[in-house]
């Protein structure tokens, strides 16, 4: 979901931006906030940092001939709500931009709203919503994961498609044609993260009892299904 | 539980592998060769850019590029070694954590939270 260095007009890159910006600010306060008030969630949070770190690494094939990653923000969303994601992801692209030409520091504001601000609160919005339904945690966890990732490759394409719509079809046309690189590619491997997603909170789940059933998200689950 | 954590890595597995058998090549762009095949999709957007608006330039370079593909993809082994490293340190320390636990349960309940 990486828009590559310079491949979006000024105008658009400044506006995602500052589109960006109040959202990283309120994650850094909710995350240093939510630290303050409970120190021992640092492990955790730390987790949840390394799984987006590790998953964004992972360039894994699909069905559609090419490659492309999962984001691995979806399970920091689920366990300490999606603004606490906003630095993480920031910090994930920051890093792929600075040092691995891997989007870029002009293209840092629209893919930050991408995978760290649309991804998560997606995520967490379908957590809400399927817990509320009432299916086992499990179901929750990867239908938010995998919708979570699948929403920030259709972002992406939104982004690209209203810089570039076709000269012909316009933004539809434009859209289609993103949205086939970025959200078909993305199925099966957002499938994959649904499932990495529920491995990782059942691990969670069984060995952090304690420290989750604190959590505010996996309270709600967690009674349940006790 | 454990019969279903196998099965979910199975699938995890599967959907990685099998594509590598079963996806077609990238349909070729008009009037262009047809892309590499597993390439990334990031470069694909980008060839698809190309197509829309061939007038347009980036317009900004990376500060930074690795120096080649062998570069590249060391700095992205680092990255998921650092994460997985972290993950394996608290999976490690929480499997200990519980058999400690379990080991001595009358601890744990005299131990409030």
């Amino acid at each position: 979901m990486h828009i590559m260095e310079g491949f979006l007009p000024p105008a658009h890159a400044l506006g995602w931006a500052a589109a960006s910006l109040p959202f990283l600010a309120w994650g850094l306060r909710s995350m240093g906030r939510g630290l303050q008030a409970h120190p021992e969630r640092r492990m955790l949070l730390g987790v949840a940092a390394a799984f987006a770190f590790l998953l964004s690494a992972l360039k894994l094939p699909s069905v559609t001939g090419s490659c492309s990653h999962p984001t691995g923000v979806g399970l920091g969303a689920l366990l300490f709500g999606p603004a606490a994601m906003v630095p993480v992801g920031f910090v994930v692209l920051l890093f792929q931009a600075l040092l691995l030409a891997h989007g870029g520091l002009t293209t840092l504001g629209a893919n930050v709203f991408s995978m760290a601000i649309v991804g998560p609160f997606v995520s967490y919005a379908v957590f809400r919503a399927v817990a509320a339904l009432g299916p086992s945690r499990s179901v929750a966890v990867f239908l938010a994961a995998c919708l979570g990732d699948l929403a920030t490759y259709v972002t992406t394409s939104v982004q690209l498609a209203w810089a570039f719509p076709d000269p012909v079809g316009g933004f539809g046309v434009s859209f289609a044609k993103f949205a086939g690189i970025f959200a078909l590619t993305q199925v099966p491997i957002a499938i994959s993260e649904g499932l990495l997603t529920v491995l990782v909170v059942n691990a969670m789940a069984r060995f952090n009892a304690q420290e989750l059933r604190a959590l505010p998200v996996m309270a709600l689950r967690a009674g349940k299904d006790a | 539980m454990k019969l279903r954590t196998w099965m979910l890595c199975a699938a995890i597995l599967l959907l990685t592998v099998l594509p590598l058998w079963f996806a077609s090549a990238p349909p070729a762009p008009p009037g262009g060769e047809s892309p590499a095949m597993f390439g990334g999709a990031d470069e694909r957007a980008q060839q698809a850019i190309g197509s829309i608006a061939p007038g347009y330039r980036p317009w900004f370079e990376p500060v930074f590029e690795p120096a080649s593909g062998e570069i590249a993809s060391l700095l992205f082994a680092l990255q998921a070694a650092v994460g997985a490293g972290v993950i394996g340190y608290w999976l490690g320390l929480s499997v200990a954590r519980e058999r400690a636990r379990r080991a001595a349960p009358s601890i744990q309940e005299s131990r409030a939270d």
